[in-house]
């Protein structure tokens, strides 16, 4: 049972990245209530979630390259420390970005704009520690790119298909009952609360 | 800064804005014509329930002379809430507050004690020349870039005039905003319709076509501006040009429809070169690109030449002069200023192509000088010009002021200044509130109103 906390933390971190407003779901809501339409609602979603997990699977490509290439150890503080100035710097200059993709958007420039959130949000960054630890019990403690790549693209598919369910389940309700005036009291601070877990993650990667 | 919930002044749509409570506190920028005195920015008292009802209340000092206070507006607003940017734990909190004159910009701080704002930072000229090449700063807009300003001139008061951003938590410049501006060299005015990706701007002229006064020769040589431009608001690129041709000139204040799946709005002009009416257009989206239409035209009145200034003598007839006009939230009301005969009107402008007059008030006036039931002397001068309505389109404020250099050319003896307020009845038409008048104190002139927690041209949405 010991392998079950990655899984489960996987999970988790696809639903915390589903709720967060500026992750997706808001937006699919939006785009239907301009265009009057269910359809366009659920149609959004999938861009959404397209780059979302490209962002992750990019995160997860490179940390596999690098972690096959270097010394565990020195890999896990390495990475650590990446993540750690990244929540810091978040911290200090939030997540403030030129914005490219407006109301007008098509699909593709749903799919650009979920994968520009998600990466300079740092979404990928946060699947780290369980990934590693989830290649590292199956390899002993070597890092193999041949073992690594199945593990994160198994990762990736429960991260991903977890944070489709919840962003399909907040839209609808949104868009069929809750309505738009509940975000203005249940909008928590989300970057606070995302800036909070990176700074978790890395500390959690560097005591490992 | 940042907070836990968002700002409880954000609302997702102008629906639901509609139904935001009661102001309680107007700002009113002052100036000084002279220049001898700091501007200030005036806190006026809404609400009439208090002891203190329609009097000042507060007032903030510039640190300088000479800056002449003319638009300003809010840190942040409800485009905090859109979804492709969204920055929605920002407080509602500073007024940005720019100097026309001196080019200067001033941060105030309306917290702790909303009656007692402090300046909390000064951006001086040189910066904002040096990191967006602009001057002669205008109207601001909180949008989702953050702070959008815009500048009437270069930093040597060439054409031309544009838009630069600030960090709306930092208030740093953050450069120019256009990347491709095409033939766009005159500014004035500029808003955005952000459920289609669109900004709009408008024309005036260069300062040395204003800062003395207006300049018959150019204004009947139809040298100031006439066309609306459009852009793409995220590419920041130049999309469209619309001239209204040689007849119209000075194209001014924009005001785009709130709900976000509009693609229309009403700017006016100030003065048709043919007869000295005044007009409102109608933009819209026409296929794949904008179009206008006037929509209204209003007529300037026959008038003894012995009662007019040494412009209009000649004409025998007193201009409307639509200087300013403002929509309401529900996008059913449109007020339009008429700064030369002395009217404040009403259209029902549910129907954007065929507006209807639902009210008219008159106070002040080149000629008509119509008083107000709590005014001592019984004779008002200048007009009704920046005008701004409550949330829920129940009140419209406003002043008499429109710009210290040319003030006198239509009120030679100068404007003494006074701020008004009307109450709307729920179908339409307009009355003044008796007990509400701001007998403005010498020295100072007012000028652009906001309200606390927002207004109707202080927000912008991306929900229906």
């Amino acid at each position: 049972m010991t392998t079950l906390w990655p899984w489960l933390s996987l999970a988790g971190l696809g639903a915390f990245h589903g709720l967060n407003p500026a992750m997706g779901w808001l937006f699919a809501v939006a785009l239907g209530l301009h265009r009057q339409s269910r359809r366009t609602v659920w149609l959004s979603l999938i861009p959404i979630a397209i780059g979302h997990a490209l962002s992750i699977a990019t995160v997860l490509l490179v940390f596999a390259a690098f972690g096959t290439a270097l010394d565990p150890n020195r890999f896990r503080i390495a990475a650590a420390v990446l993540i750690l100035c990244v929540a810091g710097y978040s911290a200090v200059n939030g997540h403030r970005h030129r914005v490219r993709v407006g109301m007008q958007t098509g699909m593709a420039g749903l799919a650009v704009w979920s994968f520009l959130m998600a990466t300079s949000h740092g979404a990928g960054l946060m699947l780290v520690p369980a990934v590693l630890s989830l290649c590292l019990a199956d390899r002993g403690n070597e890092l193999a790119i041949a073992s690594s790549l199945p593990i994160s693209l198994a990762a990736l598919a429960v991260h991903s298909g977890v944070m489709l369910a919840v962003i399909a389940a907040v839209a609808f309700a949104v868009f069929e009952w809750l309505g738009l005036s509940a975000l203005r009291s249940a909008w928590i601070n989300f970057d606070r609360l995302w800036t909070l877990a990176l700074g978790a993650t890395g500390v959690a990667l560097l005591v490992q | 800064m940042a907070t836990w919930r968002p700002d409880p002044s954000f609302y997702p749509s102008p629906r639901m804005a509609a139904k935001a409570p009661k102001e309680t506190l107007a700002y009113v920028a002052a100036f000084d014509p002279e220049r001898a005195r700091p501007d200030a920015i005036a806190v006026v008292d809404v609400d009439p329930t208090s002891p203190h009802y329609s009097q000042i209340v507060g007032q903030v000092d510039m640190p300088n002379v000479g800056d002449e206070l003319h638009h300003f507006g809010w840190n942040a607003c409800s485009s905090c809430l859109c979804p492709n940017a969204p920055h929605p734990h920002v407080e509602r909190r500073y007024l940005i507050v720019p100097g026309l004159r001196s080019s200067r910009l001033h941060i105030i701080d309306t917290k702790p004690d909303p009656r007692n704002p402090k300046i909390v930072r000064v951006i001086e000229p040189e910066e904002i020349a040096e990191k967006a090449n602009y001057s002669r700063l205008h109207t601001t807009h909180c949008g989702p870039e953050g702070i959008y300003v815009n500048a009437l001139a270069d930093r040597n008061g060439n054409a031309p005039g544009g838009i630069f951003l600030l960090d709306h938590q930092s208030f740093d410049v953050l450069g120019q905003w256009e990347m491709d501006r095409g033939p766009q060299k005159l500014a004035y005015d500029f808003w955005w319709h952000l459920g289609h990706d669109t900004m709009v701007t408008s024309e005036w002229g260069t300062p040395d076509t204003f800062e003395n006064g207006l300049v018959p020769e150019v204004l009947l040589g139809s040298k100031y501006g006439r066309r609306l431009h459009f852009w793409d608001l995220h590419k920041r690129k130049h999309l469209q040009e619309m001239d209204f041709g040689e007849e119209h000139q000075l194209v001014f204040e924009l005001r785009p429809a709130h709900d976000p799946t509009k693609a229309y709005g009403f700017v006016g002009c100030v003065i048709s070169l043919k007869d000295l009416s005044a007009s409102i257009w109608t933009w819209y989206r026409d296929g794949d690109r904008w179009a206008v239409k006037k929509v209204i035209e209003i007529p300037a009145e026959p008038a003894d030449p012995n009662l007019l200034p040494p412009v209009l003598k000649g004409f025998s007839a007193v201009a409307p002069l639509v200087t300013d006009i403002d929509l309401s939230m529900d996008d059913r009301f449109l007020y339009v200023s008429c700064w030369g005969t002395g009217d404040m009107i009403q259209y029902d402008v549910s129907d954007p192509f065929n507006p209807k007059e639902t009210g008219r008030v008159r106070i002040g006036g080149i000629v008509s000088r119509a008083t107000h039931p709590k005014a001592k002397n019984g004779a008002l001068n200048g007009g009704p010009q920046m005008v701004e309505i409550s949330r829920d389109g129940k009140r419209v404020y406003f002043t008499n002021s429109l710009y210290g250099a040319i003030d006198p050319q239509f009120y030679p003896e100068g404007i003494d200044g006074w701020m008004v307020k009307l109450d709307v009845a729920d179908g339409g038409g307009i009355r003044f509130d008796e007990k509400f008048f701001v007998d403005w104190p010498k020295g100072h002139r007012p000028h652009q109103v906001r309200l606390e927690g927002g207004d109707c041209s202080s927000d912008s949405y991306c929900y229906p």
